[in-house]
C-alpha cells in the first residue's frame, strides 16, 4: 500500500530571529496534508544542505527578513547542490522581506516562487501542490 | 548484486543520498523499497537500537541530541529515528526534532531522519522498524529511536528496540500516574531529566519505591538523573545503556528479543496484507458500503458485520 506524502522542508537561513512568517507557512502546509520538516532559525547554508539530504524532501521553502537573501540564498542552493540535492528536481521557494528588483536573481538561482508579505497561505499550498515534481 | 549505479548499489558504498531515497522508498511501501528491504534486512542486525520514549516536553529531542554527541565521542556512527504525531484530520505533519538537533547536522557520521506517525498509534509509525533495519544495513554502530510524545499506552518502542529509555520530568503526577500500566512497565532505564527542577529528589524516590514493589526481575531499571541542556549525567546514561546490553547479551534476552519482534514483525504485515486483500476483493462492490450504513442504523452490530465482511470474502 503505497502512501506517498509530499515532504517540505522549512527553513529559515541567517541570523534575524522572525520566524512567525515561516511557522504560520509551516502550518499551512502541515494542513493540507504534507509533512513539513520545520527546522528553526539561525540556520547555516550546511545544516539546510544537511536537513535537505537526510530528510529527502520534495520541497524546500526558506524564508528570510534580514535583507541577506542575495548573500545567502546563492549559499544554500549550493550546500544543496553539493549534496545532490539541486532545482532541477526539487522544488524550491522563498519568502520574506524581498524587493521585486531581486526576484530575477533568485529566480536564476532555481526558486520557482517568491511570496512577499500578505501572500496567501492558499496562494503558497496551490503553488507546493502544482509544481512539486510527481511522485516517481 | 545490485546493478550499479542503481540506489541499492549507491547505498552499498555508503552513499547518503542513496540511504535517504531508500528510507522514502521504505517509508512509503514502494516496490523499490520491498525489493531493497529483501536484500537489507539479511545486512542488518549489527546495530545497537535505544528507543527514547517519555511525555512530550520532558526533554526526549535534548536529550537525544547529547546522546548522540556523547556516542560520536566515544567513536561510533548514529542513526536517528524521529518519531512525530501525523494529523488525525489532514495527515499532515510538523516535524520538529530537528529543531533540538542543530549541532549534529555537522556530522556527516550521524544520520537523522523524521518521520511522521501516520496513523499509526504505538507511538511510532509503521515504517519505523523497517527504516531501523535500513540505517543498520548501511553500518550505524547505534540508532537511537526517539518516540511521538508518549502518555501512557504508547509502548510499542519496547518491541521495537533492545533498550528502553523512558524520561520523566519533576512535577509530572503523583506517585499513582506511576503505578498505573503501560509505559512506565518497559522502561529499562529510567532517566529523570529537568533534575535541577524542584521536585526531582522527590520523583527519584518514587520512583525508586515503585521499582521496589516489583517482583524480582533479572533486570531492576536504574535511575538516572539528567539536566539535558546543560549535558548533565548524560555519561550515567550512556554507561546504564552499556550495563543494559551486557544484561541482554549475557543473558540470551537479546535473542528472545529478536524472536519476539520478528514474530510481532509477521504478524502485523501479514494482518495489514490480508485485509488489503480484502480490500481489493471488495473493490466498487460496495458490500462494505451496505454494512456500514448497516451498522450506522443499528440495524446490526459491528461484529456480526465484520464476520459477514470477511467471511463471505473467505467463501468467494
Amino acid at each position: 500500500m503505497a502512501d506517498r506524502k509530499i515532504r517540505v522542508l522549512v527553513a529559515k537561513p541567517g541570523l534575524d530571529g522572525h520566524d512567525r512568517g515561516a511557522k504560520v507557512v509551516a502550518r499551512a502546509l502541515r494542513d493540507a496534508g504534507m509533512e513539513v520538516i520545520y527546522t528553526g532559525i539561525r540556520q547555516t547554508p550546511d545544516m539546510i544542505g544537511e536537513a535537505a539530504l537526510q530528510e529527502d524532501v520534495d520541497v524546500i521553502g526558506l524564508s528570510i527578513l534580514s535583507g541577506a537573501h542575495l548573500e545567502l540564498f546563492p549559499a544554500v542552493i549550493e550546500a544543496c547542490r553539493d549534496r545532490g540535492v539541486a532545482p532541477e528536481d526539487t522544488l524550491f521557494f522563498c519568502g520574506g522581506i524581498i524587493p521585486e528588483d531581486d526576484i530575477p536573481a533568485l529566480s536564476g538561482l532555481g526558486f520557482r516562487a517568491v511570496f512577499g508579505p500578505g501572500a496567501s497561505t492558499n496562494d503558497i499550498v496551490k503553488f507546493v501542490r502544482e509544481h512539486v515534481k510527481a511522485p516517481v | 548484486m545490485p546493478p550499479s549505479g542503481s540506489l541499492q548499489a549507491r547505498f552499498l558504498e555508503g552513499d547518503r543520498r542513496a540511504l535517504a531515497r531508500l528510507i522514502t522508498e521504505v517509508e512509503n511501501g514502494t516496490e523499490v523499497g520491498r525489493a531493497a528491504l529483501h536484500a537489507l534486512y539479511r545486512r542488518a542486525g549489527r546495530a545497537r537500537t535505544i528507543g527514547i520514549t517519555g511525555p512530550p516536553g520532558a526533554g526526549k529531542s535534548t536529550l537525544t541530541n547529547q546522546f548522540a554527541k556523547a556516542l560520536r565521542a566515544r567513536g561510533q556512527t548514529v542513526g536517528i529515528i524521529a518519531v512525530d504525531p501525523s494529523s488525525p484530520y489532514t495527515q499532515g505533519a510538523i516535524l520538529g526534532d530537528r529543531v533540538r538537533m542543530q549541532e549534529l547536522s555537522s556530522d556527516p557520521e550521524i544520520f537523522m531522519r523524521s518521520l511522521a506517525s501516520r496513523g499509526a498509534l504505538g507511538g511510532l509509525s509503521a515504517a519505523t522498524l523497517d527504516v531501523i533495519a535500513v540505517l543498520d544495513a548501511f553500518g550505524k554502530d547505534t540508532i537511537l529511536i526517539e518516540t511521538v510524545g508518549a502518555g501512557q499506552d504508547e509502548v510499542e518502542i519496547a518491541g521495537a528496540a533492545q533498550t528502553t529509555v523512558l524520561v520523566n520530568t519533576p512535577g509530572s503526577g503523583d506517585d499513582i500516574q506511576a503505578m498505573k500500566a503501560g509505559i512506565m512497565e518497559i522502561a529499562d532505564i529510567l532517566a529523570v531529566n529537568k533534575a535541577d527542577l524542584p521536585g526531582a529528589d522527590l520523583l527519584v524516590s518514587q520512583l525508586r519505591a515503585l521499582l521496589s514493589l516489583l517482583p524480582d526481575r533479572a533486570w531492576t531499571p536504574p535511575i538516572v538523573k539528567l539536566i539535558a541542556t546543560e549535558e548533565v549525567g548524560i555519561d550515567d546514561l550512556v554507561t546504564a545503556c552499556d550495563d543494559h546490553w551486557e544484561f541482554l547479551t549475557s543473558s540470551g534476552r537479546l535473542r528472545e528479543q529478536r524472536e519476539e519482534r520478528a514474530r510481532r514483525q509477521i504478524l502485523t504485515l501479514a494482518r495489514s496484507q490480508l485485509l488489503a486483500g480484502l480490500m481489493d476483493d471488495e473493490g466498487g462492490g460496495g458490500r462494505l458500503d451496505h454494512l456500514i450504513r448497516a451498522v450506522a442504523d443499528g440495524e446490526l452490530d459491528p461484529h456480526t458485520a465484520a464476520r459477514e465482511w470477511v467471511g463471505q470474502e473467505a467463501l468467494a
